[in-house]
């Protein structure tokens, strides 16, 4: 199948695609801040094929949101790019730090498809390139071994881990970043969507998350918590890509953007071959997944000259619209960018758009709120406080947290 | 020392002090009263490779006007220090009209983010202290007892966890005690329980942190009593032990007041350290059960999209106040026998 594949990609793209080439050789100078994963590494490295005479550097970290706000604040700004997401680009807006792009998109966009462009108030601020989200991955040998179909909803997740739990081939089944902070707040926020919920009252930045569907989405994350590791408030995706490589977990919601490195040649050939991709689930009878849609875009800086911001979106739009990369590249992740074939490895990403998933709340507060969520509900799964005490604190920290940012 | 030799001994310290301890101190202080000004939002139509909504943003004209008029922000007095995220004075209040006993007031008080940080710093510094003192001494006493031959490599030994870079010495610990490390396996085994987790029990976390703290300042107590021992004259340890005094007599009348003022510099120290624990629960990954004042200010920095310079301001304030009310009682002890000495 794969081979099929292949041959078809280069059928296509081979004439047109490797002959690929909108680069007009800038100069001056590129400097990009950027996560560290595959697809990123990838991008990075197209779009320095098109450095001209430009001075290229690039900055790949993990933690690019500690550095990004103070590092574009400075002026001129320490990086000419920096390559964001859904979430990351927001508090750069809040901060004013990046510059609209709709005179370069003109001049140097020309592959770039307009459904990678992301608009605000009519102005382009990124261009997106890749998507991710969160989806379930499964063990079909587990699975078929003990009759259980492939779960749809988190309902039969829960089922599905109890019947693998008491065969006594596993004891803890399930897994899911549930790391205190950041990772575990993301659970929430998917859960929450899943389940209907809308994070502020409509057209304020009032919470609104102290009600039936947040108890209900607290319910479910402890469900599927007390199916996990003991130690899942400290396991993040990492930790638990390890977890599943260890043959210790049969079902696990993960980022499409790790599929590669699980499935590679590296660790048990056995586990690799088993461990299948499913779109993400549904929750509490709703029909729209519980997961949010994710972007990575590039942005460019406001406080740098305008020549360097030139010549960077020169090299990112060639790395932005070029075929031969996301042919070559088609397992690192599900490009937005034309010429994409998804492969075995997009299923869960794909399967999410087909579902109606939503994206994740650009919102100019809703990074408080995620704040306040990854601390206030942990004492609820440790079982210390009830539902509705843990909603309460969790909007009783977001309020003085934005009355702070004046929000509020 | 003339004074004024004193005084231009002490100058290039003095100064370097005021620039890099004193004036950031003041910034920080100054920046605790402010707040950011009132958002000032509006509707938009967003579009991205998922579809167009309307959604939100920061008008950031009108915003640039407020902010070039007063940069520093929106002047907030003592705002941020009553919030609900700090002091919650007007919580408390509630909790006390609410509450039917004593117990439950305790409960929800210490559910408030800056009390249970200050819980668990307090608890920290409470059970490290003492024992880190106590640890460290008996292990000088110990070494400076034995052979002189086999002295030199167990003083490195002791003084390895010290030498050990605090983060990288939790993360060990922090991967021996995971349910699959070989501490968490074995005591799941002991205890035949595959729930039990030192990682997700809070009791359990503490008193891993703790441990571990102790674990790692005692050798700074070590090596100080021990080169204060060195200094402990023999005469009167003689002519006690001539007296027939015990071992515990000896060190009870003679060593521990001559070495005291360097006992209450330890104390001084470790409780000045213990107060801004802040490492192991980064190591350990802990912040879900365990979360200290320290580490309170280094979320409102870097935990969240949005920075929260007003919060942290207020905290690392709070945590200097801190610092200096539980130091107090020693510090007005050593000025007092200063006087008495005079």
């Amino acid at each position: 199948m794969r081979k099929i594949l292949l041959t078809l990609l280069f059928v296509l793209f081979g004439t047109t695609a490797y002959a690929d080439g909108h680069c007009s050789k800038p100069s001056g100078s590129i400097n990009i801040l950027a996560n560290d994963f595959p697809a990123l590494r990838t991008f990075v490295e197209t779009a320095k094929g098109c450095k001209g005479s430009a001075d290229f550097k690039v900055t790949h970290s993990s933690e690019h949101n500690k550095i990004a706000v103070p590092a574009l604040t400075a002026n001129p700004s320490e990086f000419s790019a920096r390559i964001a997401a859904n979430s990351s680009i927001v508090p750069l807006m809040n901060q004013d730090l990046i510059r609209p792009m709709d005179d370069l998109v003109k001049k140097y966009g020309k592959g770039i498809q307009d459904s990678q462009l992301i608009t605000i108030d009519g102005k382009v601020m990124a261009v997106a390139f890749m998507a991710n989200t969160q989806h379930l991955y499964y063990r079909e040998d587990v699975l078929k071994e003990l009759g259980i179909p492939v779960p749809k909803t988190y309902e039969e997740v829960v089922a599905a881990s109890e019947k693998i739990r008491a065969s006594g081939k596993m004891q803890h089944p399930y897994a899911a970043a549930y790391k205190a902070g950041w990772n575990l707040a993301e659970e929430f926020v998917n859960m929450f969507i899943g389940h209907g919920g809308e994070f502020f009252k409509a057209g304020t930045a009032e919470p609104n998350i102290n009600n039936a569907k947040g108890v209900a989405t607290l319910n479910m994350l402890k469900k599927l918590a007390s199916l996990s590791n003991p130690d899942y408030l400290t396991h993040d995706s990492e930790a638990i890509k390890v977890e599943w490589e260890s043959g210790k977990v049969a079902l696990m919601t993960l980022w499409a953007s790790r599929s590669g490195t699980l499935l590679d040649d590296e660790g048990d050939a056995k586990i690799t071959a088993a461990t299948k991709l499913t779109g993400p689930a549904t929750v509490g009878g709703g029909n729209i997944p519980a997961a949010t849609l994710w972007w990575d875009g590039f942005t460019l800086a406001k406080n740098r000259s305008d020549s360097d911001a030139e010549a960077t979106f020169i090299a990112l739009a060639h790395a932005a619209s070029n075929k031969k990369m996301v042919a070559d590249a088609a397992d690192q992740a599900v490009w937005l960018v034309e010429g994409f074939v998804p492969g075995p490895k997009s299923i869960g990403v794909i399967e999410a758009v087909k579902m109606g998933a939503k994206p994740y709340p650009m919102l100019p507060q809703m990074g408080l709120m995620h704040g306040a969520l990854g601390s206030e509900i942990v004492e609820f799964l440790q079982g210390k406080e009830s539902a509705e005490q843990a909603l309460k604190d969790v909007e009783a920290a977001y309020i003085s947290k934005a009355k702070e940012q004046g929000f509020l | 020392m003339p004074n004024k030799t004193f005084f231009w001994f002490f100058l290039p310290t003095g100064l370097a002090m005021i620039l890099f301890i004193g004036l950031p101190i003041i910034s920080t202080g100054i920046q605790s009263f402010y707040a950011q000004h009132d958002q000032v939002v509006k509707e938009v139509k967003k579009c991205d490779p998922f579809g167009c909504t309307v959604s939100i943003v920061v008008d950031q004209e009108a915003t640039s006007i407020l902010r070039d008029e007063k940069p520093l922000g929106k002047f907030n007095g003592f705002g941020t220090y009553i919030d609900r995220n700090h002091l919650a004075i007007e919580q408390i209040s509630d909790f006390w009209k609410e509450t039917d006993s004593f117990g439950e007031f305790i409960n929800q008080v210490t559910n408030l983010p800056f009390y249970k940080a200050l819980l668990f710093t307090l608890t920290y510094c409470l059970f490290v202290t003492p024992n880190v003192l106590l640890l460290g001494f008996i292990i000088a006493l110990s070494l400076n007892a034995i052979s002189r031959k086999i002295r030199g490599p167990l003083i490195f030994g002791t003084i390895l966890p010290m030498i050990v870079t605090p983060l990288v010495g939790s993360l060990v610990l922090f991967w021996m005690i995971d349910a699959e490390g070989i501490i968490g396996a074995n005591l799941q085994l002991m205890m035949e329980d595959p729930y039990l987790s030192l990682k997700s029990s809070r009791t359990l976390t503490w008193i891993t942190i703790i441990i571990y703290g102790i674990w790692h300042h005692s050798p700074f107590a070590f090596v100080v009593f021990y080169a204060a021992l060195q200094t402990v004259p023999q005469e009167p340890v003689e002519a006690a032990i001539i007296d027939g005094a015990s071992r515990y007599q000896r060190i009870r009348h003679i060593v521990l007041p001559h070495i005291y003022p360097v006992v209450t510099f330890v104390a001084l120290i470790s409780l000045m350290d213990n107060f801004r624990v802040f490492e192991p629960i980064i190591g350990f990954s802990a912040e879900g059960s365990a979360q200290s004042l320290s580490w309170l200010i280094y979320d409102n920095l870097v935990n969240e999209e949005v920075i929260l310079f007003g919060s942290a301001a207020a905290t690392s304030m709070m945590t200097i106040i801190g610092i200096a009310i539980l130091l107090a009682p020693v510090l007005i002890r050593t000025w007092k026998e200063f006087r008495t000495a005079r």
